[in-house]
């Protein structure tokens, strides 16, 4: 199972020799024709690299002191007298007689497990005989644009890329093949920029469209289509190790989605590339930085944090570091500068001093290598809100500003009236509480426990010191390490039984238990509200973890600051049976647990300020009520609703202070004048909404630059504490300074990525776009162009598109429309005997890319298809359907445990939006190759399994997909089976069916007809799958059976493809 | 369409097809024949896929059940007897001792690190006289067969890295796993399960342990083929495995011949060998739902197989229905079974919860290698036991007669290996006398890396993948053969 798929090719290709004439198979990387002449670059280096590990530049590696890697030291003399290469004589060269050697003196040694073919060792000496002329490696020097060459076939070439591909072609005697109908070439096209395919409607106009420029028509308006931006965008996530969680340990949630929604629009903009790598790397270092400019540099902020307890700090400070610094590199600059982590490149000039140079650029930000345990962004973030959002915040502050001006005019005209109360004393009343189990009031000398059911109250007992001071209601209680309040035999509660509590807290420090009946030796048995970080939690629990519930706010509660908390519980023993309410705002919670099964019955008593032992709760409670029914929303609003200063009235008057007796002022104009009480409600409502809003504005983590920048070490054997010599940021001394006018700091090494200077970004990034569209870049090693690189297959292109992209001022857009117009790429498909016998891999692009489509685009696909797609862009990431237990089964911490679904929308946004948990990730995306997204990856595997088949037949997602394809055939495509499959067809694959193809689909549809008319309970359970319903008015056993089609038509390989 | 039998079907629908006929010769039609019987053919334990050059040489084992105990089992409790230990109960660990090595967060706050000896018995057993804990009665019985390494030592401290190191040869995240590296080099046996298969249980010791990651059985830059396939422990055994509830076998076999047949339409016109590809594909995963149910089905076995594994075999998900797995999923061929039992990471109240944590797995362990030499497999089988570092002898928390706590400690731990190529009834490696240091023979991560390979017919040197311009192997640049243990 699970083999590669050229092996089984590869098995077949005997019988493929009667169909095609030759057709060998040989790897992705290879090239069919070796050219002629020796070049150093193409033909001799890769061979060389193999003595570099001891004969190349890491110096600390260097044997018998011989260096192959340059001219000067392999021509010198030798220890031995004799000398390693003489240039135009092989004979006298000590390489060729020990490459050829048998004996000890064999290179490379027997242990090295390095082999050199005939070949090689023929390379190796043909160079040396032709002048052992060495040049540098050709990625590293600046590329100059070479002359488009001309071709015999100038009619073919659309563009100079064709001039190229032509040329090589032709040398190769080879022809392009014939261009792809209009059917496909529009599929292929839309497919590559929207990551969806065309509509029909697209299809017939383009093949109606006879003009000249139809098909540039075309490209431009899907350059145009917003859903470019996604589809783009999908690649730069990989590279971007993108997602919604932390990695390691527990693996909490995090929220970087408004810098993916960057990424997406930027695109869309087409910024340049230029642009677009200043503001990832250094945005916030610009003079006067745009909100988008620091958004951007959330690049460098998706890295994986550790929040494992017990680990070091700087260790892992210097891991977010390197993984800057390697990312970074692989992604502008196509080098592994990884390697150099504990020692020099053993293959680029790249030394280990400049690899930790680099590090000092990326070193200077506030930030800890331990991250906060918790469902929040690592320090440094912003508020980063979206424009819509940011232009309604503007309104609400300037509309609460006239509200405030009104209602100071009011408080004026009423003061005369209001000092006849403000300036006496009275006894502060807490709202009205309907029915309590027991209310606790805390007045200056004692705690007044109140009850309906008086009998049942038992006086609290004060642990420790009393101690209440002025309350946010009536007086706060005090309580900590040494002094909590037992309150006897109260709240024992089955987990069967409806429960509610409600106190106002003010938390010294985030944890704890303010209100515990919790038996913290056996289990945890019994319930709590408890302080996790700042996210009050509700526990009930049996047993932790495995018979306990257990909810936690996502809605922080500062500390220094009151707030009212009520929790309300049904005794259904689910969390949809719990509400929690901060402030008397219903607050949404995460489920961390959702086991319990059993009683929460404890002897232990319950509890304020501490659970039965620990735990303790630093901080103030004041108006502690417990009640045995579930509350509903409106008396948890009634609780909160204390006016902050209605405790001040226990204040003698002399000693309240001005701010104290205006808050009195306006309790008493907000109680007594009807105008001022409109205006106030107001402000509450406009307060309110802003509060919500701000709610819902997302954070996102960016670089900043600390004032005085971090020292930066050599590490030995890149370990954090073993510090080497200090080093101070520099970019590597092989490539070409930080160009004039830019500091030695992140956002000079910004400038530097993109100044024309620098050989390789435009290299990498034009090398990226070609593999994107071609299946394999120009260079096939896309993550490598240091010197164990594949040497390009077509050089003087590579060059060419590079220095046009820097000409163009790096226009992306004009880039891909360059390339997607080409005639290279809109050739046939079709692989033809004479283009796979020269050209068994399509390197030379004899006919055009057919390979299959990236996961997100196969589900996006199909839901596109089906009419279940909903085209939004950006937001929160999403949770469509997934296996039940993903998330569960190998992890009980965090807040991404319990995985539940989204209803209705976010089960059909596009598979860019589904949330990514990193030790747990979407496994039908992971199947289909996308990478974990732990570390950068640049490109992604392509393979081919059966359990990719078993998704795609299998999983509701795409059941679901193929009911709703269904049912469109039923209502859009006719009324025989054959026309309904012809728009399925035209829908799914821009063409109507062969004669043959029809006939096989047709007679599919009529024995399923038959088979589905008679087994109505398969139809039933057929047609629950997925949570969409099915259009009642469409006949059901009808619809099991095309649904059947449908799925069939789904999983056509020409489906999964793009041809 | 009740009641046919789906592969008869198939094959008279190919028959019945006449398009083949009508094809551009015979070139097609010969292909087809060919796919169809390679499609139908035999192929259990003839290899498929795999690197050409490997094995290297002859191995010794052909398949590797590996029980990784996660958390990091104490070894002083089960494996590396101190009895001269019980005279500095409650003394200072001597800073001779400990040398100043790094502690955990956890511990590095602690003001004293009171010496914790075990509470628990130790006994000679079997004819090789290996000593081990009264917690392992039953492993205890089958002595003989193991070999146990008491000198592990690895370089992480907290879980993370260290599980992945143990893994995949490196603590940063982006490397394949041992399963992936096995799973590209030597291919699978068995075309109708996956080369490597992953299960995961907890056990009732820490019951809120250390979570697993993807990457522990990922392929890293490896093509993603080679990742572990995870059996779930409820719901389908193997993610998407069953048919939608409303589509029968035979409507399933019914529409796989339309897809097929489409797709051989499409074949003869584009001619690209991915469409052939595509095809056996999907016959493949019609025969892995037949093939992974009656896998997972115990209900054949009998009783004193049952028996044999314990009480908790029957439930799907426990470390003894894995144990029971493992067995099956082995005897079919498949390459690397990785199993992960969680519940080991005991900081406090370690004699309770290790109690709980070997009750649950100590029978099921015998049993798995008693059930695999009784079958003749334990001669080609490699058995691993053992977990991601070690514990300290040190208590953390409270240290009372019946209880104390033990947090990481890379510099030493246990771990056992039995089966093929492996010595038996054998013990290697001394640690000094608090088990906190190694003393002899120290063997480290890449060693033992090293060695599975070579008994897989592997020189761990050789089996190199180019990513980034370097060849990367699961032993990094190190790992050295530990010849003392192969038989």
């Amino acid at each position: 199972m699970l083999k590669k798929s050229a092996r089984i090719a590869f098995h077949l290709s005997g019988v493929c020799l009667l169909v095609s004439g030759v057709w060998s198979l040989p790897t992705k990387n290879s090239i069919a024709v070796r050219p002629k002449k020796v070049d150093y670059n193409r033909d001799v280096r890769p061979i060389l690299a193999k003595c570099f590990t001891c004969h190349g530049h890491d110096s600390k590696a260097v044997m018998a002191n011989l260096r192959l890697d340059q001219k000067d030291t392999a021509t010198q003399k030798l220890a031995s007298g004799g000398f390693a290469i003489v240039p135009f004589h092989p004979e006298k060269s000590e390489v060729v007689e020990r490459i050829n050697a048998k004996n000890a003196l064999q290179m490379p040694p027997t242990y090295s497990n390095k082999v050199l073919s005939d070949e090689e060792r023929k390379v190796l000496t043909d160079w040396i005989a032709q002048g052992a002329e060495y040049k540098s490696h050709w990625a590293f020097t600046a590329p100059v644009r070479p002359p488009v060459p001309t071709v015999s076939n100038a009619k073919w070439a659309k563009n100079p890329v064709d001039n190229f591909i032509l040329q090589r072609l032709e040398e190769e005697g080879l022809k392009p093949a014939e261009r792809a109908d209009k059917r496909t070439l529009i599929r292929r096209v839309t497919l590559d920029l929207l990551g969806v395919p065309p509509k029909p409607a697209d299809v017939e106009a383009f093949v109606k469209d006879k003009s000249p420029n139809a098909y540039e028509k075309v490209v431009d308006r899907l350059l145009g289509d917003k859903q470019y931006g996604e589809r783009m965008a999908i690649d730069w996530l990989d590279t971007a190790r993108y997602a919604d969680s932390n990695g390691f340990q527990s693996d909490y949630e995090r929220f970087q989605y408004r810098w993916r929604d960057w990424v997406i629009d930027a695109y869309n903009k087409n910024m340049p590339f230029d642009k677009f790598t200043v503001d990832q790397i250094a945005g916030d270092m610009i003079p006067n930085a745009t909100l988008d400019q620091k958004i951007a540099t959330g690049f460098n902020r998706n890295n994986r944090v550790n929040t494992e307890g017990g680990i070091i700090d700087e260790e892992w400070r210097i891991e977010m570091v390197i993984d800057r610094v390697e990312t970074t590199s692989a992604t502008w600059l196509g080098l592994t500068a990884g390697c150099c982590r504990c020692h020099d490149h053993k293959y680029d000039p790249l030394t280990q001093k400049d690899f930790y140079a680099m590090t000092s650029f990326f070193s200077n930000i506030p930030e800890q290598g331990f991250g906060v345990d918790a469902a929040v962004n690592q320090v440094p973030f912003i508020k980063a809100p979206y424009p819509d959002q940011a232009k309604r915040m503007e309104s609400l502050i300037s509309q609460l500003t006239d509200v405030r001006i009104h209602a100071n005019a009011c408080l004026q005209a009423d003061k005369p009236k209001a000092a006849v109360w403000t300036e006496s004393t009275a006894q502060p009343k807490p709202p009205i509480a309907v029915n309590p189990l027991v209310r606790y009031e805390f007045s200056p000398e004692r705690i007044n426990a109140t009850s309906d059911r008086a009998s049942q109250v038992e006086q609290p007992t004060m642990k420790g010191k009393y101690v209440a001071e002025l309350g946010r209601s009536t007086g706060a209680l005090v309580t900590g390490d040494q002094s909590y309040v037992d309150c006897g035999n109260l709240g024992d509660f089955d987990g069967t039984q409806a429960f509610s509590y409600a106190l106002w807290i003010n938390p010294k420090s985030p944890s704890g238990s303010p209100i515990a009946r919790m038996d913290a030796g056996n289990g945890y048995r019994g319930w709590d509200l408890y302080m996790q970080g700042n996210r009050p939690a509700a526990h009930f629990i049996n047993r932790y973890p495995e018979n306990a519930l257990k909810v936690v706010s996502k809605t922080d509660v500062p500390t220094g600051q009151w707030s009212h908390i009520a929790v309300s519980y049904d005794g259904s023993r689910k969390p949809e049976g719990i509400h929690m309410y901060i402030n008397g705002r219903s607050v949404p919670f995460d489920v961390e647990v959702n086991s319990l099964k059993d009683t929460m019955r404890t002897k232990v008593p319950m509890q304020l300020g501490r659970r039965s032992m620990g735990d303790v709760y630093n901080g103030q409670i004041d108006d502690v009520v417990v009640f045995e029914r579930a509350i509903k929303a409106d008396e948890a609003v009634a609780l909160a609703d204390v006016s902050p200063a209605m405790p001040f009235l226990r204040i003698a008057p002399e000693k309240r202070t001005p701010d104290q007796k205006l808050q009195l002022a306006e309790l008493w104009s907000y109680q007594n004048d009807p105008i001022y009480r409109k205006l106030e409600d107001e402000r509450k409502k406009l307060a309110r909404e802003k509060d919500s809003l701000d709610d819902r504005i997302p954070t996102v983590s960016v670089m900043q630059e600390m004032p005085k920048p971090r020292d930066c070490y050599v590490l030995i054997r890149g370990q954090y504490d073993k510090h080497g010599k200090q080093v101070f940021a520099d970019t590597p001394a092989f490539l070409p300074p930080i160009p004039k006018g830019y500091a030695k700091n992140r956002l000079g090494f910004a400038k530097w990525l993109v100044d024309p200077s620098n050989p390789l970004t435009s290299r990498v990034a034009v090398n990226r776009l070609w593999e994107r569209f071609f299946g394999t870049g120009i260079v096939a090693t896309s993550e490598d162009f240091g010197t164990r690189a594949e040497f390009p297959s077509h050089p003087e292109l590579l060059d060419w598109l590079a220095t046009e992209f820097i000409r163009t001022g790096w226009n992306v857009k004009g880039m891909v429309k360059m390339l997607v117009t080409s005639s290279t790429y809109c050739q046939s498909s079709e692989v033809r005997p004479e283009s796979v016998a020269k050209d068994p891999v399509n390197r030379l692009l004899s006919r055009g890319p057919r390979y299959r489509l990236p996961a997100e685009v196969i589900r996006d696909q199909a839901l596109a298809v089906s009419g279940l797609l909903v085209e939004k862009i950006g937001g929160r990431s999403v949770r469509p359907y997934q296996p039940e237990g993903i998330w569960n089964e190998t992890a009980a911490f965090g807040n991404l445990v319990n995985y539940k679904r989204d209803m209705g929308e976010g089960l059909y946004r596009k598979s860019m939006y589904t949330i990514w948990k990193r030790t747990a990730s979407p496994p039908e995306m992971t199947l289909f190759d996308v990478p974990s997204r732990e570390i950068c990856r640049v490109n992604r595997s392509r393979t081919d399994t059966p359990l990719q088949a078993l998704v795609l037949l299998n999983d509701v997602t795409y059941v679901e997909a193929a009911r709703f394809f269904g049912q469109r055939m039923i209502k859009e495509g006719g009324s025989t089976p054959e026309s309904r499959v012809r728009f399925a067809f035209e829908t799914l694959l821009s063409r109507p069916p062969t004669h043959d193809e029809l006939a096989i689909l047709a007679a599919g549809v009529q024995r399923r007809l038959k088979h589905y008319a008679v087994d109505k309970k398969a139809v039933d359970e057929l047609l629950a799958q997925g949570d969409s319903k099915p259009d009642p008015k469409v006949n059901r056993a009808e619809l099991a059976a095309y649904t059947i089609t449908a799925s069939a038509i789904l999983n056509l390989d020409e489906a999964l493809n793009k041809e | 369409m009740q009641n046919v039998d789906p592969i008869l079907q198939l094959q008279d629908s190919i028959n019945r097809r006449t398009f083949l006929k009508r094809g551009s010769g015979l070139g097609l039609a010969a292909l087809f024949s060919l796919m169809g019987s390679e499609s139908f053919a035999d192929t259990q334990f003839k290899r498929v896929g795999g690197l050409p050059s490997v094995p290297h040489f002859k191995p010794k084992v052909k398949r590797v059940i590996y029980l990784h105990q996660s958390g990091a089992p104490s070894q002083m409790d089960l494996f590396d007897p101190k009895p001269e230990l019980d005279k500095f109960r409650g003394q200072e660990l001597p800073d001779s001792i400990r040398m100043g090595q790094r502690l955990t967060g956890m511990t590095s706050g602690q003001k004293a690190f009171p010496v914790a000896p075990t509470i628990f018995k130790y006994q000679k057993h079997g004819e090789s006289g290996l000593e081990l804990s009264e917690l392992l009665p039953h492993l205890a019985k089958v002595a003989d067969e193991i070999c146990l390494i008491r000198s592990m030592n690895t370089d992480a401290i907290n879980h993370d890295p260290a599980i992945t190191f143990l893994q995949t040869g490196s603590q940063l995240a982006g490397r394949p796993s041992m399963g992936a590296w096995l799973s590209y080099g030597l291919g699978t046996e068995n075309r109708d399960l996956p080369a490597f298969v992953v299960l995961t249980s907890i056990g009732h010791g820490n019951t809120n342990d250390q979570p697993l990651y993807d990457r522990l059985w990922g392929s890293g830059f490896l093509p993603t083929e080679h990742q572990g396939v995870k059996f779930r422990n409820s719901g389908d055994p193997v993610l998407y495995i069953s048919d939608p509830a409303g589509i029968d076998k035979a409507t399933r076999r019914d529409m796989l011949t339309d897809i097929a047949s489409m797709n051989k339409l499409r074949l003869h016109t584009m001619k690209d060998p991915e469409i052939a590809t595509r095809i056996s594909q999907y016959e493949l995963a019609f025969r892995m739902q037949a093939s992974v149910p009656e896998l997972t089905d115990i209900s054949k076995e009998p009783k004193e197989i049952i028996d044999l594994y314990g009480p908790n075999v029957k439930t799907p998900g426990s470390y003894a229905y894995n144990c029971l797995l493992a067995r099956r999923l082995s005897e079919r061929g498949v390459r690397f079974v990785q199993l992960y039992h969680r519940g080991w990471d005991q900081h406090g109240d370690l004699p309770n919860q290790i109690r709980r944590q070997c009750d649950d797995t100590d029978q099921p362990t015998a049993a798995l290698l008693m059930d695999l030499k009784q079958r003749g497999l334990l001669d080609e089988t490699l058995v691993i036991w053992g977990g991601e570092f070690g514990r300290t002898v040190y208590s953390q928390g409270e240290l009372s007669m019946t209880t104390y706590g033990r947090d990481h400690h890379p510099r030493c731990f246990s771990i056992w290996l039995a089966g093929a190529g492996i010595k038996k009834g054998f013990a290697y490696g001394r640690t000094d006398d608090y088990s906190y240091n190694i003393v002899e023979n120290p063997v480290n991560v890449h060693d033992l890396h090293a060695t599975i390979l070579h008994l897989l017919g592997i020189e761990h040197t050789k089996l190199t993948f180019r990513y980034q311009g370097r060849d990367f192997r699961l032993t990094d640049v190190s790992g050295e053969l530990i010849p003392a243990i192969m038989a």
